[in-house]
Protein backbone atom coordinates (compact mmCIF):
# COMPACT_ATOMS: atom_id res chain seq x y z
CA UNK A 1 0.00 0.00 0.00
CA UNK A 2 1.32 3.45 -0.84
CA UNK A 3 1.76 6.09 1.82
CA UNK A 4 2.49 9.81 1.51
CA UNK A 5 4.45 11.50 4.26
CA UNK A 6 3.03 13.69 7.02
CA UNK A 7 4.58 17.07 7.81
CA UNK A 8 6.44 15.44 10.71
CA UNK A 9 7.74 12.67 8.47
CA UNK A 10 9.02 15.21 5.94
CA UNK A 11 10.73 17.08 8.79
CA UNK A 12 12.20 13.84 10.15
CA UNK A 13 13.58 12.95 6.71
CA UNK A 14 15.21 16.38 6.38
CA UNK A 15 16.73 16.09 9.86
CA UNK A 16 18.74 13.13 8.50
CA UNK A 17 20.58 15.64 6.26
CA UNK A 18 21.92 17.59 9.23
CA UNK A 19 25.52 16.74 10.01
CA UNK A 20 27.40 17.06 13.26
CA UNK A 21 28.40 20.64 14.04
CA UNK A 22 26.27 22.19 11.31
CA UNK A 23 24.97 25.75 11.53
CA UNK A 24 21.38 25.54 10.30
CA UNK A 25 18.70 28.14 9.58
CA UNK A 26 15.14 26.79 9.56
CA UNK A 27 12.25 28.64 7.93
CA UNK A 28 8.64 28.80 9.07
CA UNK A 29 6.26 25.81 8.74
CA UNK A 30 7.56 22.27 8.13
CA UNK A 31 11.19 23.51 8.37
CA UNK A 32 10.60 24.60 11.99
CA UNK A 33 9.61 21.01 12.83
CA UNK A 34 13.01 19.74 11.65
CA UNK A 35 14.56 20.99 14.92
CA UNK A 36 12.53 18.37 16.84
CA UNK A 37 14.31 15.53 15.05
CA UNK A 38 17.94 16.66 15.23
CA UNK A 39 19.67 14.54 17.92
CA UNK A 40 21.27 16.65 20.66
CA UNK A 41 24.58 14.79 20.28
CA UNK A 42 25.03 16.30 16.81
CA UNK A 43 25.76 19.65 18.51
CA UNK A 44 23.96 21.64 15.84
CA UNK A 45 23.72 25.43 16.17
CA UNK A 46 20.42 26.87 14.98
CA UNK A 47 20.70 30.34 13.46
CA UNK A 48 17.83 32.81 13.66
CA UNK A 49 18.36 35.68 11.25
CA UNK A 50 17.12 38.37 13.64
CA UNK A 51 20.41 37.97 15.48
CA UNK A 52 20.80 34.72 17.40
CA UNK A 53 23.15 31.79 16.81
CA UNK A 54 22.41 28.92 19.18
CA UNK A 55 18.63 29.03 19.47
CA UNK A 56 17.23 26.86 22.26
CA UNK A 57 13.73 25.49 22.84
CA UNK A 58 10.69 27.65 23.49
CA UNK A 59 10.75 29.08 27.02
CA UNK A 60 8.91 27.89 30.10
CA UNK A 61 6.56 30.56 31.36
CA UNK A 62 9.11 31.84 33.90
CA UNK A 63 11.82 32.06 31.21
CA UNK A 64 9.86 34.28 28.78
CA UNK A 65 11.86 37.36 27.75
CA UNK A 66 10.42 39.93 25.30
CA UNK A 67 13.99 40.79 24.24
CA UNK A 68 14.57 37.22 23.06
CA UNK A 69 12.62 36.12 19.99
CA UNK A 70 13.25 34.17 16.80
CA UNK A 71 12.78 35.31 13.21
CA UNK A 72 9.15 34.14 13.36
CA UNK A 73 8.72 36.59 16.30
CA UNK A 74 8.10 33.73 18.72
CA UNK A 75 9.62 33.79 22.20
CA UNK A 76 12.62 31.44 22.40
CA UNK A 77 15.60 30.67 24.64
CA UNK A 78 19.34 30.69 23.98
CA UNK A 79 21.26 27.40 24.06
CA UNK A 80 24.69 27.01 25.70
CA UNK A 81 27.28 28.61 23.42
CA UNK A 82 24.77 31.03 21.91
CA UNK A 83 25.63 34.52 20.68
CA UNK A 84 23.63 37.63 19.85
CA UNK A 85 24.53 40.02 17.03
CA UNK A 86 23.16 42.70 14.73
CA UNK A 87 21.14 42.06 11.57
CA UNK A 88 24.16 43.13 9.47
CA UNK A 89 26.35 40.52 11.17
CA UNK A 90 23.58 37.96 10.86
CA UNK A 91 23.36 38.39 7.11
CA UNK A 92 27.14 38.50 6.78
CA UNK A 93 26.95 34.99 8.24
CA UNK A 94 24.24 34.01 5.78
CA UNK A 95 25.47 35.74 2.62
CA UNK A 96 29.09 34.98 3.37
CA UNK A 97 28.49 31.23 3.22
CA UNK A 98 28.95 30.55 6.94
CA UNK A 99 25.57 28.84 7.32
CA UNK A 100 25.84 25.17 6.33
CA UNK A 101 22.21 24.52 5.58
CA UNK A 102 18.93 26.34 5.22
CA UNK A 103 15.57 24.60 5.01
CA UNK A 104 12.60 26.52 3.73
CA UNK A 105 9.17 26.06 2.23
CA UNK A 106 8.28 26.89 -1.37
CA UNK A 107 5.31 27.32 -3.70
CA UNK A 108 7.31 26.18 -6.74
CA UNK A 109 10.75 24.77 -7.56
CA UNK A 110 12.02 24.28 -11.08
CA UNK A 111 14.60 22.07 -12.78
CA UNK A 112 17.02 24.99 -13.03
CA UNK A 113 17.07 25.02 -9.20
CA UNK A 114 15.11 28.27 -8.97
CA UNK A 115 12.43 28.66 -6.32
CA UNK A 116 9.39 30.85 -5.73
CA UNK A 117 8.02 31.32 -2.23
CA UNK A 118 7.26 34.96 -1.51
CA UNK A 119 4.69 36.41 -3.87
CA UNK A 120 1.50 35.53 -5.72
CA UNK A 121 0.62 38.25 -8.24
CA UNK A 122 -2.74 39.83 -7.42
CA UNK A 123 -2.54 38.88 -3.77
CA UNK A 124 -1.32 41.08 -0.94
CA UNK A 125 2.45 40.81 -0.81
CA UNK A 126 3.84 40.65 2.71
CA UNK A 127 7.49 40.66 1.81
CA UNK A 128 10.40 38.31 1.33
CA UNK A 129 11.90 38.78 4.79
CA UNK A 130 15.27 37.03 4.82
CA UNK A 131 14.43 34.29 2.31
CA UNK A 132 16.23 35.84 -0.68
CA UNK A 133 19.42 36.28 1.33
CA UNK A 134 19.21 32.76 2.75
CA UNK A 135 18.85 31.03 -0.62
CA UNK A 136 21.58 33.21 -2.13
CA UNK A 137 24.03 32.59 0.69
CA UNK A 138 23.58 29.30 2.54
CA UNK A 139 25.96 26.53 1.45
CA UNK A 140 23.13 24.06 1.01
CA UNK A 141 19.44 24.82 0.35
CA UNK A 142 16.78 22.18 0.98
CA UNK A 143 13.14 22.85 0.17
CA UNK A 144 10.41 21.18 2.24
CA UNK A 145 7.00 21.19 0.56
CA UNK A 146 4.04 19.18 -0.69
CA UNK A 147 4.63 17.63 -4.11
CA UNK A 148 1.35 18.97 -5.55
CA UNK A 149 -0.62 22.07 -4.61
CA UNK A 150 -4.21 22.27 -3.40
CA UNK A 151 -5.57 22.38 -6.94
CA UNK A 152 -3.61 19.25 -7.87
CA UNK A 153 -0.85 21.01 -9.82
CA UNK A 154 2.76 19.88 -9.58
CA UNK A 155 4.95 22.22 -7.55
CA UNK A 156 8.04 20.84 -9.33
CA UNK A 157 8.20 22.47 -12.76
CA UNK A 158 10.38 23.01 -15.81
CA UNK A 159 10.20 26.72 -15.06
CA UNK A 160 8.59 28.57 -12.15
CA UNK A 161 5.79 30.90 -13.21
CA UNK A 162 5.54 32.76 -9.88
CA UNK A 163 8.01 35.56 -9.04
CA UNK A 164 11.32 34.02 -7.99
CA UNK A 165 12.97 34.11 -4.59
CA UNK A 166 16.32 32.97 -5.96
CA UNK A 167 17.92 31.45 -9.03
CA UNK A 168 20.04 28.30 -9.33
CA UNK A 169 20.10 27.81 -5.60
CA UNK A 170 18.11 24.70 -4.56
CA UNK A 171 20.07 21.50 -3.98
CA UNK A 172 17.38 19.10 -2.81
CA UNK A 173 13.59 19.01 -2.50
CA UNK A 174 11.91 16.79 0.08
CA UNK A 175 8.17 16.38 -0.51
CA UNK A 176 5.43 14.15 0.83
CA UNK A 177 6.02 11.90 -2.19
CA UNK A 178 9.74 11.96 -2.96
CA UNK A 179 13.27 13.23 -2.48
CA UNK A 180 14.45 15.00 -5.62
CA UNK A 181 17.94 16.42 -6.21
CA UNK A 182 18.72 19.11 -8.75
CA UNK A 183 21.92 18.93 -10.81
CA UNK A 184 22.95 20.95 -13.89
CA UNK A 185 20.80 18.66 -16.10
CA UNK A 186 17.66 18.91 -13.96
CA UNK A 187 15.74 16.77 -11.47
CA UNK A 188 17.07 13.44 -10.21
CA UNK A 189 14.67 11.20 -8.30
CA UNK A 190 16.56 9.89 -5.26
CA UNK A 191 13.80 8.46 -3.07
CA UNK A 192 10.13 7.60 -3.34
CA UNK A 193 7.49 7.45 -0.60
CA UNK A 194 6.60 3.86 0.44
CA UNK A 195 4.55 2.01 -2.19
CA UNK A 196 5.13 4.53 -5.01
CA UNK A 197 6.88 3.70 -8.26
CA UNK A 198 9.14 6.20 -10.08
CA UNK A 199 6.51 6.26 -12.87
CA UNK A 200 3.85 7.38 -10.41
CA UNK A 201 6.09 10.18 -9.12
CA UNK A 202 6.85 11.23 -12.71
CA UNK A 203 3.10 11.47 -13.38
CA UNK A 204 2.65 14.11 -10.67
CA UNK A 205 5.82 16.02 -11.64
CA UNK A 206 5.72 18.63 -14.45
CA UNK A 207 9.34 18.14 -15.49
CA UNK A 208 11.38 15.12 -16.48
CA UNK A 209 12.86 13.07 -13.65
CA UNK A 210 16.01 11.08 -14.13
CA UNK A 211 16.08 8.11 -11.79
CA UNK A 212 19.05 7.71 -9.51
CA UNK A 213 20.84 4.35 -9.82
CA UNK A 214 20.67 4.30 -6.00
CA UNK A 215 16.90 4.87 -5.81
CA UNK A 216 15.58 4.26 -2.29
CA UNK A 217 12.30 4.20 -0.42
CA UNK A 218 11.84 7.11 2.01
CA UNK A 219 11.96 6.16 5.65
CA UNK A 220 8.71 7.06 7.40
CA UNK A 221 9.32 5.44 10.78
CA UNK A 222 10.21 8.10 13.30
CA UNK A 223 12.05 6.37 16.13
CA UNK A 224 10.87 7.51 19.56
CA UNK A 225 14.50 8.02 20.62
CA UNK A 226 15.08 10.25 17.60
CA UNK A 227 12.95 12.94 19.14
CA UNK A 228 15.20 15.68 20.49
CA UNK A 229 14.32 18.58 22.76
CA UNK B 1 24.99 76.67 24.15
CA UNK B 2 24.10 73.27 25.43
CA UNK B 3 26.59 70.66 24.24
CA UNK B 4 25.01 67.86 26.22
CA UNK B 5 23.50 64.99 24.27
CA UNK B 6 21.07 64.25 27.07
CA UNK B 7 17.43 65.22 26.61
CA UNK B 8 14.61 65.00 29.14
CA UNK B 9 12.21 62.97 27.01
CA UNK B 10 11.28 61.78 23.53
CA UNK B 11 9.44 64.90 22.45
CA UNK B 12 12.43 67.11 23.31
CA UNK B 13 14.87 64.72 21.63
CA UNK B 14 12.82 64.65 18.43
CA UNK B 15 12.75 68.42 17.98
CA UNK B 16 13.28 69.16 14.30
CA UNK B 17 11.35 66.20 12.88
CA UNK B 18 9.30 67.67 10.04
CA UNK B 19 6.90 66.62 7.32
CA UNK B 20 8.40 64.65 4.40
CA UNK B 21 11.44 63.48 6.33
CA UNK B 22 12.99 60.00 6.18
CA UNK B 23 13.16 58.22 9.54
CA UNK B 24 15.23 55.08 10.14
CA UNK B 25 13.67 53.00 12.89
CA UNK B 26 15.33 50.11 14.74
CA UNK B 27 13.59 46.91 15.81
CA UNK B 28 12.51 43.52 14.53
CA UNK B 29 8.79 42.93 14.85
CA UNK B 30 7.99 44.55 18.21
CA UNK B 31 11.38 43.59 19.68
CA UNK B 32 13.80 46.44 20.30
CA UNK B 33 11.59 49.20 18.89
CA UNK B 34 11.88 52.82 20.08
CA UNK B 35 8.52 52.86 21.86
CA UNK B 36 8.86 56.31 23.41
CA UNK B 37 9.91 57.98 20.15
CA UNK B 38 7.02 56.45 18.21
CA UNK B 39 4.54 57.59 20.84
CA UNK B 40 6.00 61.11 20.75
CA UNK B 41 5.83 61.25 16.94
CA UNK B 42 2.10 60.52 17.14
CA UNK B 43 1.69 63.53 19.44
CA UNK B 44 4.00 65.77 17.38
CA UNK B 45 2.15 64.99 14.17
CA UNK B 46 4.79 65.20 11.39
CA UNK B 47 3.26 63.83 8.19
CA UNK B 48 4.28 62.32 4.86
CA UNK B 49 7.08 60.43 6.52
CA UNK B 50 9.18 57.75 4.88
CA UNK B 51 9.98 55.08 7.46
CA UNK B 52 12.78 52.61 6.91
CA UNK B 53 12.25 49.71 9.29
CA UNK B 54 12.34 45.93 8.93
CA UNK B 55 8.63 45.66 9.82
CA UNK B 56 5.63 47.95 10.15
CA UNK B 57 4.50 47.00 13.65
CA UNK B 58 1.04 45.67 14.44
CA UNK B 59 -2.25 47.56 14.19
CA UNK B 60 -2.11 49.14 17.63
CA UNK B 61 1.59 49.16 18.48
CA UNK B 62 4.97 50.02 17.03
CA UNK B 63 4.94 51.81 13.68
CA UNK B 64 1.33 50.67 13.34
CA UNK B 65 0.48 53.67 15.55
CA UNK B 66 1.90 56.06 12.92
CA UNK B 67 0.03 54.22 10.19
CA UNK B 68 -3.25 54.65 12.06
CA UNK B 69 -2.70 58.42 12.15
CA UNK B 70 -1.72 58.36 8.46
CA UNK B 71 1.62 60.02 9.17
CA UNK B 72 3.56 57.53 7.03
CA UNK B 73 3.57 57.93 3.25
CA UNK B 74 6.12 55.24 2.46
CA UNK B 75 7.53 52.17 4.21
CA UNK B 76 10.83 50.54 3.29
CA UNK B 77 10.73 47.08 4.90
CA UNK B 78 11.46 43.40 4.34
CA UNK B 79 8.20 42.06 5.77
CA UNK B 80 4.93 43.86 6.47
CA UNK B 81 2.54 41.07 7.49
CA UNK B 82 0.67 41.15 10.82
CA UNK B 83 -0.84 44.57 10.15
CA UNK B 84 -4.35 45.09 8.73
CA UNK B 85 -4.08 48.91 8.76
CA UNK B 86 -1.02 48.63 6.56
CA UNK B 87 -2.78 46.29 4.16
CA UNK B 88 -5.84 48.54 3.83
CA UNK B 89 -3.81 51.71 3.24
CA UNK B 90 -1.56 49.94 0.74
CA UNK B 91 -4.47 48.54 -1.24
CA UNK B 92 -6.16 51.98 -1.19
CA UNK B 93 -3.00 53.53 -2.64
CA UNK B 94 -2.44 55.80 0.38
CA UNK B 95 0.80 54.10 1.27
CA UNK B 96 3.86 53.27 -0.83
CA UNK B 97 5.97 50.28 0.05
CA UNK B 98 9.42 49.30 -1.06
CA UNK B 99 10.11 45.68 -0.14
CA UNK B 100 13.80 44.99 0.42
CA UNK B 101 15.36 41.63 1.29
CA UNK B 102 16.20 41.66 4.98
CA UNK B 103 19.96 41.23 4.60
CA UNK B 104 20.05 43.84 1.84
CA UNK B 105 18.14 46.26 4.08
CA UNK B 106 20.63 45.71 6.92
CA UNK B 107 23.58 46.18 4.56
CA UNK B 108 22.10 49.28 2.87
CA UNK B 109 21.80 50.89 6.31
CA UNK B 110 25.28 49.73 7.31
CA UNK B 111 26.67 51.14 4.06
CA UNK B 112 24.80 54.41 4.59
CA UNK B 113 26.45 54.87 7.96
CA UNK B 114 29.86 53.75 6.73
CA UNK B 115 30.30 56.07 3.75
CA UNK B 116 29.77 53.35 1.12
CA UNK B 117 27.34 54.67 -1.52
CA UNK B 118 26.46 51.27 -3.03
CA UNK B 119 27.51 47.63 -3.02
CA UNK B 120 27.03 44.42 -5.02
CA UNK B 121 25.09 41.56 -3.48
CA UNK B 122 23.99 38.16 -4.81
CA UNK B 123 20.67 38.50 -2.95
CA UNK B 124 17.78 38.97 -5.35
CA UNK B 125 19.79 38.51 -8.56
CA UNK B 126 17.47 37.22 -11.28
CA UNK B 127 14.32 38.21 -9.33
CA UNK B 128 11.93 41.19 -9.30
CA UNK B 129 14.26 42.83 -6.79
CA UNK B 130 16.91 43.14 -9.52
CA UNK B 131 14.68 45.09 -11.91
CA UNK B 132 16.13 48.48 -12.82
CA UNK B 133 19.39 47.72 -11.04
CA UNK B 134 22.82 47.16 -12.51
CA UNK B 135 23.79 43.47 -12.60
CA UNK B 136 27.41 42.48 -12.78
CA UNK B 137 29.14 39.12 -12.79
CA UNK B 138 31.97 38.31 -10.44
CA UNK B 139 33.59 34.89 -10.85
CA UNK B 140 30.71 33.72 -13.00
CA UNK B 141 27.95 34.65 -10.57
CA UNK B 142 25.46 37.55 -10.97
CA UNK B 143 25.33 40.30 -8.34
CA UNK B 144 23.10 43.37 -8.19
CA UNK B 145 24.04 46.91 -7.22
CA UNK B 146 22.19 48.15 -4.16
CA UNK B 147 22.29 51.74 -2.89
CA UNK B 148 23.01 52.85 0.66
CA UNK B 149 20.26 54.29 2.86
CA UNK B 150 20.60 57.29 5.15
CA UNK B 151 17.92 59.21 7.03
CA UNK B 152 17.15 62.63 8.44
CA UNK B 153 16.59 61.05 11.83
CA UNK B 154 17.44 57.60 13.16
CA UNK B 155 15.45 56.27 16.11
CA UNK B 156 17.18 53.63 18.18
CA UNK B 157 16.24 51.64 21.27
CA UNK B 158 19.03 50.34 23.51
CA UNK B 159 19.13 48.66 26.90
CA UNK B 160 21.75 50.92 28.47
CA UNK B 161 23.43 54.08 27.35
CA UNK B 162 25.70 56.73 28.81
CA UNK B 163 25.65 60.49 28.51
CA UNK B 164 28.15 60.39 25.61
CA UNK B 165 25.74 58.15 23.69
CA UNK B 166 27.56 54.83 24.04
CA UNK B 167 24.99 52.05 23.73
CA UNK B 168 24.58 48.49 24.93
CA UNK B 169 21.81 46.35 23.49
CA UNK B 170 20.20 43.30 25.05
CA UNK B 171 19.73 39.90 23.39
CA UNK B 172 17.82 39.93 20.09
CA UNK B 173 16.57 43.47 20.75
CA UNK B 174 19.82 44.54 19.05
CA UNK B 175 18.73 43.54 15.50
CA UNK B 176 18.70 46.60 13.17
CA UNK B 177 19.46 49.17 15.90
CA UNK B 178 23.27 49.34 15.48
CA UNK B 179 23.10 49.99 11.72
CA UNK B 180 20.23 52.43 12.05
CA UNK B 181 22.26 54.32 14.67
CA UNK B 182 25.09 54.91 12.19
CA UNK B 183 22.91 56.06 9.28
CA UNK B 184 20.95 58.99 10.70
CA UNK B 185 21.93 62.66 10.28
CA UNK B 186 20.54 62.98 13.80
CA UNK B 187 20.43 59.74 15.76
CA UNK B 188 18.15 59.69 18.78
CA UNK B 189 18.69 56.84 21.22
CA UNK B 190 16.20 55.92 23.91
CA UNK B 191 17.50 53.67 26.67
CA UNK B 192 16.05 51.77 29.59
CA UNK B 193 18.87 52.93 31.80
CA UNK B 194 20.94 56.08 31.28
CA UNK B 195 24.23 56.17 33.17
CA UNK B 196 27.17 58.59 33.50
CA UNK B 197 30.20 58.22 31.24
CA UNK B 198 32.65 55.75 32.71
CA UNK B 199 30.01 53.43 34.06
CA UNK B 200 29.85 51.22 30.96
CA UNK B 201 32.73 48.86 30.26
CA UNK B 202 34.34 50.10 27.02
CA UNK B 203 34.87 46.47 25.99
CA UNK B 204 31.14 45.80 26.12
CA UNK B 205 29.84 48.78 24.14
CA UNK B 206 28.01 47.79 20.95
CA UNK B 207 27.48 51.26 19.45
CA UNK B 208 30.14 53.90 20.17
CA UNK B 209 28.67 57.25 21.22
CA UNK B 210 30.02 59.08 18.16
CA UNK B 211 27.02 57.76 16.22
CA UNK B 212 24.48 59.13 18.69
CA UNK B 213 23.56 62.82 18.78
CA UNK B 214 20.72 62.74 21.32
CA UNK B 215 19.89 60.35 24.12
CA UNK B 216 17.19 60.10 26.77
CA UNK B 217 15.98 57.66 29.35
CA UNK B 218 12.75 56.11 28.16
CA UNK B 219 9.86 55.23 30.40
CA UNK B 220 6.89 52.89 30.70
CA UNK B 221 8.26 50.26 28.33
CA UNK B 222 5.58 47.80 27.29
CA UNK B 223 7.89 45.41 25.39
CA UNK B 224 4.93 43.69 23.85
CA UNK B 225 5.36 40.08 22.79
CA UNK B 226 4.03 39.37 19.31
CA UNK B 227 3.87 35.57 19.51
CA UNK B 228 4.13 34.16 22.99
CA UNK B 229 5.24 30.57 22.47
CA UNK B 230 5.85 28.30 25.43
CA UNK B 231 7.60 24.99 25.88
CA UNK B 232 4.50 23.29 27.27
CA UNK B 233 2.40 21.96 24.44
CA UNK B 234 5.34 21.88 22.01
CA UNK B 235 5.35 23.79 18.75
Amino acid sequence: MSQILSREQIAYRIAQEVEEGFVVNLGIGIPTLVANFIPLEKKVMLQSENGLLGMGPFPRRDEVDPDLINAGKQTVTAAPGASYFSSADSFAMIRGGHVDLTVLGAMQVDEKACLANWMIPGKMVKGMGGAMDLVAGARRVIVAMQHIDKSGQSKLLRSCNLPLTGIHCVHRVVTDHAVVDIDPEGFVLQEVAPGFTPEEIQKITDAPLRISPNLKVMSVDIPVSGKGS
Amino acid sequence: MNHSKVFPNAQAALEGVQDNMTLLVGGFGLCGIPENCIEALVKMGAKNLTCVSNNAGVDDFGLGLLLQTRQIRKMVSSYVGENATFERQFLDGELDVELVPQGTLAERLRAGGAGIPAFYTPTGAGTLVAEGKETREFEGRPYILERAITGDFALVKAYKGDTFGNLVFRKTARNFNPMVATAGKITVAEVEELVEVGELDPDQIHTPGVFVQRIFQGQNYQKRIEKLTLNEGGL
